[in-house]
């Protein structure tokens, strides 16, 4: 609305800054950090899926669970549940690591921070990113993050099942270090699950009318709790559920074999 | 307690320009503000600043301190060394007009796109009846002041000027959403957003957050909630189905 | 030249502004808005307590009548009293309106508009967002304006065929064809360059002056243009010696210094102390007041909860009294280390509820100040705040002398007497901007002719003098010296001898406005268009002066050391000042306030009336009382 009279082509510039930021701060601490952080999960990630010991009783490695495949040891088994085959040979946590994977994949907190640090769409605020083109979300493959709401209601399948194992390790070795460590897992991992944007969405976030409907809405200001902390939960969850796989698979290898572990 | 500044700051008309050098006293409890008008005073009368309320309500003085958007009047002289060269620029989304002024009808028009305020036609003024908690999420957008620095950090049209046509931006994302939860609001919003104000480029990467003056969460609350209403209505197969049963039974 | 044809062009998009251009644009005229800042950035914004409008939403013996006395009582009584009425009879529509164009007004439990409670009112009556009212009412007109836009480009697929804004474009002259008003001239700040609009109508909705003072809350607009264009237009001044000086700016650190601290502060718990921290406003309730206001802490603190059965706090008397107060404790010695007094709110409420009840002011101190005021004590003083004088106006269509000049909202005078009551400014400038609109649409409709503009070449000529005068005077330095002035002898407490010295001042200042002197170019001249604000600061000035120096009584936002006391005789006379033909000088002249008309003065009972009025009026009182 600012409305001009004569405007020559000059008026019409940015202000031709030819450097990238003028940020004095360090703005490539955060992303630096965050792609080192991810990248060392990708890589145990890798690891874990085809290293070979991931239970010892009454230890399951996160991992791996559920493990649903005929290989899997008796005790493993969510259940005594083992719907595959003979015919899977493939480790067994390849089956369901989809499904967690997927859903930090289009969680909107690990988008942002692999759109930063990895994409650099942008590094930091106000530092120019390197692409020529940049459409966004709009089109495939990237469109696909839309069905965060359905990796989000399987999520909440595995966070109990890691939940259950937790209790089930408690339960038969109260006095294992092992059993808590999967436990605080197990809670970091469901605060992180039930603070999705998702979920917030799901309980009441799509309502305008939270009066008439006061338990979504208690339901919505407890989710609202937990998604201002996501990104806490997402950093943290991810640390926990390494530590809890790589020190389950330390004590199958027998690495780790104190008496309380 | 005053000393002597090191300033730079972006002078020019049009976007032709440079960096000019200043050194200029600061006293203590001032803002930049504060600095850039001694400067006008002082040293350089005609050097072009918008500025306004001069405490943070009004959103006039956006500009972009050590290539950070701030606002000038609440960016205290306190938060920098004293030996710092502090670099002021314009917004850099926005065509520049005179050293520190840019033409921000970008926004105006993108403003004009987003359909009013659009209550049931039977409720007449005095009858509205809301309760706190439905209004609460929507009074948060109002809080905007307006400064237009989400829209000036937004990668989107920051990085890519032909995004511009597509792209509402930050600020108009919160309005949407801030009609779309308001509970006397009978427009459709969903399906626009995503066609129509491109909320489909946001790639939620959180800087008109970091950056809003009124710490208003533009993308927890408003961005991604308002991305999950058009999944509900355009990708959520589930959510499509369920709807098409049920109107069919009303 | 750059030319536009409207019927009617508002000056000001601020709250009266804005108002003032939908009516005239829903009333079918071609109306464009011009305004010295973008859209959307109006004064306005800083006015966070809330609209009084008696809708009764809180407490139901709220109504009109109410709202009508506590106007009157205060501004003592020297209200223009038909707009006193108005103003209390309309409010509630207007606030109601702009619930309907999207305001989100916070609500009561029964799903209403939440009203809270202010300095001078009798009942909460205050609609409000938290304390960001101001804001909510702007950006809900910006957006009605908008809305009209799109309704418009519907129509006749211009968005800006009937309403249009003309933002960072600043009018230095109202152009005449005879006696009327014909159009406006002005130049884009951006550019430079000159504009020129036809118009038969012109409203002015500029707001204050508080540019000419140092410790001010107002913003670089308040220059006081639309009180210089009307004095230069051959329109009048009115009640120019009043001047409200809000009790609660910031006074620490200097550059924020005038800064307001919301009255919502005190209205929600906060209280008033001394170095000695004592509450001392205890010590200064006047008689007229005496009845009203609690006299013990322990009352006060119980009215908070229980407004029924105990009188408020002496905090909540009307701000010129608490003013007042601030400055005397500040000149015994008792002030707080940064020259203020202590106002305290984190003794009073958990901290939780100050960040919810008062986010901005919390926001505000943090971010300026460094000071959380849920844990410590803010410190305040007076800054001026507004000017309750302005342009004379008919209540009923805000029309000037001036055939086709109209005015609301701060630049217009009358309404709020000696003083205005906080949240009557937005309720006014709704219901007065409104009135004003469709006072200029009426107007244009009965024009049997469009009057045309002539007389370009010297307003021309005025505009550039500045640019094209080297090595003269520099702008800032004069502005400066016209703040400290008026701060110093003309401000809070005055004195014959301090405004007369004022007066010679400024005479200097006329002078060396007169040899400003900008570099640099026309585009976006800081330096140049100071150069032109100053000769309406100058002007608007010497009216305060002029007429502060007559007025001997002190009342509301005019305090005389050299007479103290109220006078009933000085109640009848208001003051008007109108500009010499060449618009280079002031005169201040007597003109007898009219009576209130029967039913209205009957609200009133005579114990309070007798404080303020004549024997003479008292007699008419009592037969006004016994006819009816």
């Amino acid at each position: 609305m600012t409305q001009t009279t004569a405007e020559s082509a000059a008026r019409k510039q940015r202000a031709q800054i030819r450097v990238r930021t003028l940020r004095t701060d360090r703005w490539w601490l955060a992303p630096a950090l965050t792609f080192a952080g991810l990248l060392l999960f990708l890589i145990y990630g890798v690891w874990a899926t085809f290293d070979g010991s991931y239970f010892t009783d009454p230890y399951i490695a996160p991992f791996s669970s559920p493990c649903l495949a005929t290989s899997c040891p008796e005790g493993a088994r969510l259940f005594g549940f083992a719907p595959f085959g003979d015919w899977y040979a493939l480790p067994p946590g390849i089956l369901i690591l989809g499904l967690p994977g997927g859903f930090r994949l289009t969680c909107y907190y690990y988008r942002k921070a692999y759109y930063r640090s990895f994409w650099l769409s942008p590094p930091a605020c106000a530092v120019a990113e390197p692409h020529g083109k940049y459409t966004g979300e709009t089109r495939l493959p990237l469109i696909l993050q839309n069905i965060h709401r359905y990796f989000f209601y399987f999520a909440i399948v595995i966070g109990l099942i890691l939940t259950y194992d937790a209790v089930l390790a408690l339960v038969h070795r109260p006095a294992g270090l092992g059993s808590w460590i999967l436990l605080v897992n197990a809670a970091l991992i469901l605060g992180y699950t039930f603070g999705c944007h998702s979920c917030r969405h799901i309980t009441a976030g799509r309502l305008n009318h939270f009066s008439k409907h006061p338990l979504r809405y208690k339901a919505w200001t407890l989710v609202s709790k937990l998604n201002a902390r996501h990104q806490q939960f997402a950093w943290a969850s991810l640390f926990s559920v390494m530590i809890a796989d790589l020190y389950v698979r330390l004590v199958a290898k027998g690495v780790i074999n104190f008496p309380f572990a | 307690m005053g000393y002597k500044a090191k300033f730079r700051v972006w002078r020019g008309e049009g976007g032709e320009g440079r960096l000019e050098d200043f050194t200029v006293e600061v006293n203590e409890g001032e803002v930049v503000l504060d600095v850039i008008h001694r400067l006008q005073a002082t040293q350089a009368p005609d050097l072009a600043v918008r500025w306004n309320c001069k405490a943070g309500k009004c959103g006039s003085c956006s500009m972009e301190i050590n290539g950070k958007p701030r606002l000038g009047c609440m960016t205290r002289m306190s938060t920098f060394e004293e030996s710092e060269t502090i670099t002021v620029t314009p917004l850099r989304t926005f065509p520049v007009i005179k050293d520190l002024v840019t033409d921000v009808s970008f926004n105006y028009q993108k403003a004009r796109e987003v359909p009013s305020f659009t209550p049931p036609a039977d409720v007449k003024p005095g009858e509205y009846r809301m309760q706190q908690v439905d209004v609460e999420r929507s009074q948060e957008f109002r809080k905007c002041i307006e400064c237009f620095m989400c829209q000036n950090v937004c990668h989107v049209i920051r990085d890519h000027e032909e995004n511009k046509p597509a792209f509402s931006g930050p600020r108009y994302f919160i309005r949407i959403a801030e009609l779309d939860m308001h509970p006397y609001d009978v427009a459709e919003r969903k399906e626009s957003a995503q066609d129509e104000h491109g909320l489909g480029y946001c790639n939620i990467t959180k800087c008109c957050t970091e950056v809003c003056p009124e710490h208003i969460k533009i993308t927890d609350n408003a961005i991604i909630p308002m991305k999950e209403r058009v999944v509900d209505r355009k990708y959520d197969p589930l959510v499509w189905l369920g709807s098409k049963i049920f109107k069919r039974q009303r | 030249m750059e030319r536009h044809e409207y019927d009617v062009v508002v000056i000001g998009a601020g709250g009266a502004g804005l108002r003032a251009a939908i009516e005239a644009r829903q009333q079918g005229k071609r109306t464009a808005i011009v305004c010295k800042s973008l859209f959307g950035k109006a004064h306005t914004v800083m006015a966070e307590g809330g609209a009084a409008a008696a809708m009764g939403n809180v407490n139901s013996s709220d109504n009109w009548m109410v709202h009508f006395r506590d106007t009157m009582r205060g501004g003592k009584f020297l209200n223009n009293w038909r707009m006193a009425e108005l103003h209390a009879k309309e409010a509630p529509d207007r606030v109601w309106e702009l619930e309907a164009w999207g305001a989100l007004f916070d609500r009561t439990k029964d799903g209403k508009i939440s009203q809270r409670n202010f300095g001078g009112h009798e009942y909460p009556r205050l609609a409000h967002v938290g304390d960001r009212t101001g804001l909510e009412l702007i950006r809900t007109l910006q957006q009605r304006v908008v809305a009209l836009q799109q309704e418009d480009e519907k129509l006749h697929g211009d968005p800006e065929a009937y309403i249009k804004v003309f933002a960072e474009c600043t009018i230095t002259r109202l152009m005449k064809d005879g006696d009327a008003i014909s159009g406006a001239f002005g130049y884009w700040r951006e550019t430079g360059d000159f504009i020129v609009f036809d118009a038969p109508a012109v409203v002015l909705a500029t707001g204050g002056i508080g540019k000419s003072y140092v410790v001010t809350s107002n913003s670089w607009e308040y220059t006081g243009d639309g009180h210089a264009l009307a004095l230069l237009a051959g329109a009048k001044l009115i009640n120019m010696e009043f001047i409200q000086f809000h009790p609660t700016g910031m006074v620490w650190p200097p550059s924020v210094r005038g800064i307001l601290v919301t009255e919502s502060v005190r209205g929600d718990g906060g209280v008033l102390r001394n170095s000695e921290g004592r509450r001392f406003m205890f010590d200064y309730v006047p008689d007229v007041f005496k009845d009203k206001y609690a006299t013990t802490e322990e009352e006060a603190d119980r009215w908070y909860d229980d407004q029924a059965n105990n009188r408020r706090p002496p905090e909540l008397l009307p701000r010129d009294e608490v003013a007042r107060a601030i400055n005397a404790e500040v000149k015994a010695g008792r002030g707080s280390p940064q020259g203020g007094v202590f106002l305290d709110v984190s003794t009073r409420l958990p901290a939780a509820e100050i960040t919810r009840r008062l986010p901005s002011m919390h926001h505000q101190f943090k971010e300026l100040a460094d000071v959380d005021i849920t844990k410590e004590p803010m410190q305040v003083g007076p800054t001026c705040h507004y000017v309750m004088g302005g342009v004379e106006v008919d209540a009923d269509t805000g029309a000037a002398s001036v055939p086709g000049l109209f005015a609301a909202g701060e630049v217009s005078g009358g309404m709020h007497g000696s003083n205005r009551l906080g949240g009557n400014s937005l309720s006014d400038l709704l219901v007065f901007g409104r009135r004003a609109g469709a006072g200029a649409a009426a107007y244009v409709d009965g024009l049997a002719r469009r009057p045309a503009v002539t007389g370009l070449d010297e307003v021309r000529a005025e505009a550039l003098a500045p640019l094209e005068r080297s090595g003269g005077e520099n702008p800032y330095e004069v502005h400066h010296e016209l703040q400290r002035t008026m701060n110093d002898l003309v401000g809070i407490i005055r004195k014959s001898e301090e405004i007369s010295e004022a007066l010679q001042v400024i005479e200097k200042l006329k002078e060396r406005a007169k040899n400003c002197a900008s570099s640099g170019s026309r585009i976006y001249n800081p330096g140049w268009h100071l150069a032109l604000d100053l000769r309406n600061m100058l002007l608007v000035s010497e009216c305060v002066a002029k007429a502060a120096l007559l007025r001997e009584e002190s009342r509301g936002g005019h305090t005389r050391d050299d007479y103290p006391g109220m006078s009933a005789e000085w109640r009848r006379r208001l003051l008007v000042c109108s500009a010499s033909q060449d618009g280079t000088s002031i005169t201040v002249e007597e003109q007898v306030q009219p009576s209130m008309r029967g039913d209205l003065i009957g609200l009133f009972e005579r114990s309070e009336l007798e404080k303020y009025l004549t024997e003479e009026e008292l007699a008419e009182y009592d037969a006004a009382v016994k006819e009816s």
